[in-house]
């Protein structure tokens, strides 16, 4: 696959480098496929399970898993290569009963130039009963320009009974700007997994908000949030969780903060029913010295420590 | 071979460690012992440069480490087992004892110090060195860290500290094989008995000074001499201050 995107010349090497970071090209022929680049969707693959069909009325996909699929691996990368464009694509995915599939997404920005490139990615993801996805989803900025790489995904969930989605994010360098909202709606013996990494370092900024409605009876939620801010950057972490039935929901934000940055965390947990258990963690603070000491008795200099345990924080 | 010259430290116009000095030759495992705040956990802090005296030198192998920082002394040869293993979040075992090791070791032989430190290392080996072991777990990772260092001063803050007796009683019998295992100097922090009589040598601290060294069924004696007089003076108990 790698040689057959490299021959049809849509992608050089930057564009390869950037899907590198973003996706598992290599495996990308495994399954079904679907590139976009500079706002234009370039090659497309599906598969006896999956279909993917572009948009008409706007730009974007919708994807459709088919029920009982036993497993199956969809890439939708997107790369923005292009200095001042902004981009924004709207992929729907449809996953049908009893199927699992794992989706990997991410955007990968590289801009060399002064003007501000940007992407949004607006995914809804419709879960049928007891079926079951992986979402993971990279982001990754390069290039000298000193126009800004800005991301801004919304991902919005609906589970429907006993269905389950794991959702890993990590923005951990490169982009300049990102407001990062999930959503989610949770039916009767749903589970919404949430596992989110990012790094700040120099003016970025990082907003990152989660509204998640528990609704059916043992709905249960998981978002863990784990950053790191370093130099002038700042974060803003906000989370509202309602629970609505016999649910059980737990957010947990844990934050390092370095040299000038600023991480700000605002939870909110409604209980609107008895059976309702919801818990919110934030922790924010500088890496415990007690930790770097540990290190430096093994031979690693403070730096080299410090790494390790970011490094280790944000994996 | 370690010297402490004329170690001094003194905070909120305590003195901490008055004075200290000592000489401990190769191959030799030494216990320190005394009551609490008897500066035996600054002592050995001073020693891999946790702390920093007020005045005094710490000579090691021939070389004066007194103004070296702590990475630097590791680089020498001196390992600490802290008395609160440290956490982490996301650091696993196996990523710990490579730092550790200062090479790329196998999961094997990370399994190996593992279970050489009665850890049942298949369960261990991924797991995050975070809240979820527990503290006799955590202790055995820490000692394992140290251990696989072969580190030609190895030093044990208080090994015993946080487990229960269980625990404790299994680590007794790491130290023995230990005591065979590690070449170089040990020093070990502790009150148990059992420790104590495992060492070539113990050496008792109390209000910042050495107070005795010898072997252990004669600083025990000592000390347990200390206590009838105490009572005997302070019929109410308490420490002899």
């Amino acid at each position: 696959m790698k040689n057959s995107i490299l021959k049809d010349k849509l992608l050089n090497d930057v564009d390869e480098q950037l899907l590198n970071k973003i996706s598992d090209i290599d495996n990308i022929k495994n399954g079904a496929f679907n590139i976009r680049k500079n706002g234009q969707g370039i090659e497309r693959n599906c598969t006896a399970n999956v279909n993917i069909v572009p948009k008409t009325d706007k730009p974007g996909i919708d994807i459709y898993v088919k029920e009982n699929t036993v497993f199956d691996i969809v890439h939708i990368p997107v790369i923005v290569t292009e200095s001042g464009i902004a981009d924004t694509v709207y992929n729907d995915f449809y996953i049908g009963k009893n199927a699992n599939v794992v989706i990997m997404a991410g955007c990968g920005i590289h801009n060399d130039h002064n003007h501000n490139s940007e992407h949004n990615g607006i995914h809804r993801f419709f879960l049928e009963e007891n079926s079951k996805v992986k979402y993971i989803e990279k982001h990754y900025g390069t290039g000298k320009g000193k126009g800004k790489r800005i991301l801004n995904p919304v991902t919005e969930v609906y589970l429907k009974k006993g269905s389950i989605l794991e959702m890993e994010t990590a923005q951990i360098k490169g982009v300049d700007s990102t407001i990062r909202e999930t959503k989610g709606e949770l039916l009767e013996d749903t589970n919404f997994v949430v596992s989110e990494k990012i790094m700040t370092h120099g003016k970025q900024f990082a907003k990152t908000t989660f509204e998640l409605s528990l609704n059916g009876k043992n709905a249960s939620a998981h978002v863990t949030s784990r950053s790191v801010a370093t130099e002038n950057s700042e974060q803003l972490y906000e989370s509202k969780i309602y629970g609505n039935a016999k649910c059980f929901a737990h957010t947990e934000c844990d934050a390092i903060i370095k040299d000038n940055a600023k991480v700000i965390a605002i939870p909110e947990i409604a209980a609107n029913n008895v059976e309702a258990n919801l818990i919110h963690e934030a922790a924010i603070g500088k890496i415990a010295g007690e930790q770097l000491i540990k290190l430096m008795t093994l031979g690693l200099s403070e730096k080299e420590a410090e790494e390790e345990i970011i490094n280790g924080f944000l994996r | 071979m370690l010297e402490l010259q004329h170690i001094c430290f003194e905070r909120e116009n305590r003195k901490i460690l008055d004075d200290v000095s000592l000489k401990l030759d190769e191959n030799k495992f030494v216990a320190i012992t005394g009551p609490n705040g008897s500066g035996k956990s600054t002592l050995v802090k001073i020693i891999m440069g946790i702390e920093k005296p007020d005045s005094g030198e710490i000579i090691f192998n021939g070389k004066n480490i007194t103004d070296l920082s702590i990475d630097k002394r590791a680089k020498l040869g001196i390992g600490f087992a802290f008395q609160q293993p440290v956490k982490f979040k996301g650091i696993t075992v196996y990523d710990l004892l490579k730092i550790a090791a200062q090479t790329d070791i196998k999961k094997k032989e990370a399994c190996e110090i593992l279970s050489r430190v009665g850890l049942c290392a298949k369960e261990y080996v991924d797991r995050e060195v975070n809240g979820s072991l527990s503290g006799g777990e955590l202790k055995r990772i820490e000692i394992a860290s140290v251990v696989l260092r072969e580190a030609k001063l190895t030093i044990f803050d208080e090994p015993e500290a946080g487990i229960d007796l269980w625990s404790f009683n299994n680590l007794i019998e790491v130290f023995e094989n230990m005591r065979k295992m590690i070449k170089g100097i040990t020093i070990i922090i502790s009150h148990q008995e059992k420790i104590l009589h495992i060492a070539d040598e113990v050496i008792l601290m109390r209000n910042g000074k050495i107070e005795q060294i010898g072997k252990s069924e004669e600083v025990l004696r000592k000390t347990v001499q200390v206590k009838k007089k105490c009572c005997k003076l302070n019929p109410k108990g308490g420490e002899n201050k």
